[in-house]
């Protein structure tokens, strides 16, 4: 059903943070490897050993660079995966009704038998989360690892989302923001939790944790001086060697 | 966006034949029988064609009935349930026309007002996305009608109202460029109102998530034939409205008639080609492009 329910009894989602992601794409790989395998069609690739590769990817990492006006530049990886946006413009144009977002937890999926490929939900969202299969012509998105997170034959510690699962730095967090108390919910609040493209009026679920302040130049400059070169002028070996090359 | 020649001809050749529709709904021109035939042809062929044509880009055509059940909330789904219906009563109405030499006129009617129905549905496909700015503006839907009207009131020989309305149509088109070109900026999205990133500096796209393209950048983010876009209004004005008016207003016979729908029709594949192409969808901004 492509009517978006007015509330659900969950809010699954991921809180992303920008200040500890190192861009190891790790989480690409994982989440790939895991929905290629697993629930519905497999993640294909196109031409992938050949000159011009393409292929399905749930998840990908992106590179910024922020230039402050004084300081150094810094650089922000950025992954980005489907938001599970609560006012999700994706399922709603959808004419078949492959498109649905789940009433118990939020989640918004694709029922890949009902897709019949028009590409119009891919459209339809401004973050660019889902991908036309090429192989098997029906839109792949992020499933927040459905079958993982319910999956009693799996070890608790791997009920979660692979990205989340997998991420060395601690980047990902995965859990229910409709619970104040949860750890989704605290770090977005003690963060500053952000929504992408907010003017869109998608209400995304995911939460993006902004950069920290860094350390500014003029902080190093304390103990700088101290580095300082002692003898300018070199004696010795080296004093000889500096004027022997002078002279040539 | 990507302009793929199937939507392109899919939203011309049914906007066209729904055009026609219309008028051969309201009686003008009156038909009856073999010579109705040759009008309903043209109309069905039009509508028809454009529609399966529309089900070539489709990732998997076999399963296209089940785009009818969404009606509530998906206009790609109105849409489909408008057509059909309009060609049904349409075509029972051209059968009374055809083979009993009767006119159902509120049949006519209604068959009229359900063909313009269905070309606004069409419109509203790409005028509800709020992803891409340039659509997601009133213009839309204007140029979508007044292209069916002003094409399918030239096929169906109705001299004075394809002037009108091709003028007309071409000035809606020349608005719907006027304020698209500035509705990107207009709704204020930006690399780093996206990334939300912007707070402490200028953003800049730094590395891209992989080295070779994807799906998104194929289909969203469409720069070649910008570059020649200027021209092609010119030349896409000149074979839509210029020319097919000039023609009809010298001397409107079926010789010039035949000129003036070929030289309309090939502008207005021109102009939706542009409309596609020179639509920027806010994903762009995730990869540093417009």
């Amino acid at each position: 059903m492509t009517q978006l329910p007015t509330s659900t009894e969950k809010k699954l989602g991921l809180v992303i943070d920008l200040d500890t992601c190192v861009g190891c794409h790790a989480c690409v790989v994982s989440c790939k490897g895991w929905n290629t395998e697993n629930y519905g069609a497999p993640l294909s690739d196109q031409d992938a050993y050949g000159s011009a590769p393409v292929g399905t990817f749930l998840n990908r990492v992106h590179s910024y660079e922020i230039q402050p006006d004084q300081g150094p530049a810094q650089l922000i990886h950025f992954p980005k995966s489907c938001l599970h946006c609560e006012d999700a413009p994706c399922v709603t144009v959808c004419p078949t009704g492959a498109s649905y977002k789940r009433v118990e937890d939020g989640i918004v999926l694709v029922n890949e038998s009902d897709c019949i490929g028009c590409g119009l939900c891919a459209w339809a969202c401004p973050y660019g989360a889902r991908e036309l299969d090429q192989a098997e012509g029906v839109m792949k998105k992020c499933t927040l690892c459905v079958d993982r997170i319910y999956n009693e034959n799996l070890p608790e510690e791997d009920r979660q989302p692979a990205c989340v699962r997998t991420c060395p730095a601690g980047a990902r967090h995965f859990g229910d923001f409709s619970d104040p108390d949860s750890n989704v919910s605290k770090l977005t609040a003690e963060r500053g939790g952000m929504d992408l493209m907010p003017d869109q009026g998608t209400k995304p679920v995911n939460k993006y944790l902004p950069p920290r302040p860094k350390d500014t130049w003029e902080d190093i400059d304390i103990l700088a001086p101290l580095l300082e070169p002692v003898a300018e002028n070199a004696g010795g070996l080296l004093g000889w060697l500096d004027k022997t090359l002078e002279k040539l | 966006m990507h302009p793929a020649p199937s939507i392109i001809f899919f939203t011309v050749a049914s906007g066209l034949g729904f055009g026609m529709m219309f008028w051969l709904g309201i009686g003008a021109p009156t038909v009856i029988g073999f010579n109705a035939f040759l009008f309903y042809l043209v109309a069905y062929a039009l509508a028809v064609g454009g529609l399966i044509s529309s089900t070539f880009h489709l990732g998997n055509p076999q399963r296209a009935l089940k785009a009818f059940t969404q009606w509530k909330t998906s206009w790609l789904s109105r849409e489909g349930w408008l057509s059909v219906v309009t060609l049904s009563v349409i075509g029972l109405y051209a059968i009374a026309e055809i083979f009993f030499y009767t006119r159902l006129i509120p049949l006519g009617f209604l068959g009229a007002v359900l063909a313009l129905a269905s070309v606004f549905a069409t419109s509203m496909i790409y005028g509800q996305l709020k992803t891409v700015p340039r659509w997601n503006q009133w213009t839309t839907p204007v140029v979508f009608l007044a292209m069916s009207l002003g094409g399918g009131a030239l096929l169906a020989g109705q001299i004075l109202p394809a002037i009108v309305l091709i003028v007309m149509a071409a000035i809606a088109v020349i608005l719907a460029w006027i304020t698209g070109d500035k509705a990107f900026d207009r709704a204020g999205h930006t690399l780093s109102s996206a990334t939300g990133l912007g707070t402490d500096g200028a953003v800049r796209a730094f590395e891209p998530p992989h080295t070779g393209t994807n799906y998104l950048m194929k289909e969203m983010v469409h720069v070649i034939g910008r570059k020649h876009a200027t021209k092609l209004r010119v030349i896409g004005m000149i074979l839509f409205a210029l020319l097919p008016v000039v023609l009809l207003l010298l001397s409107a016979n079926h010789v010039t008639g035949a000129i003036a729908a070929v030289s309309h029709i090939a502008g207005a594949l021109t102009i939706r080609w542009l409309f596609f192409a020179e639509a920027e969808h806010v994903v762009g901004l995730y990869y540093g492009k417009r």
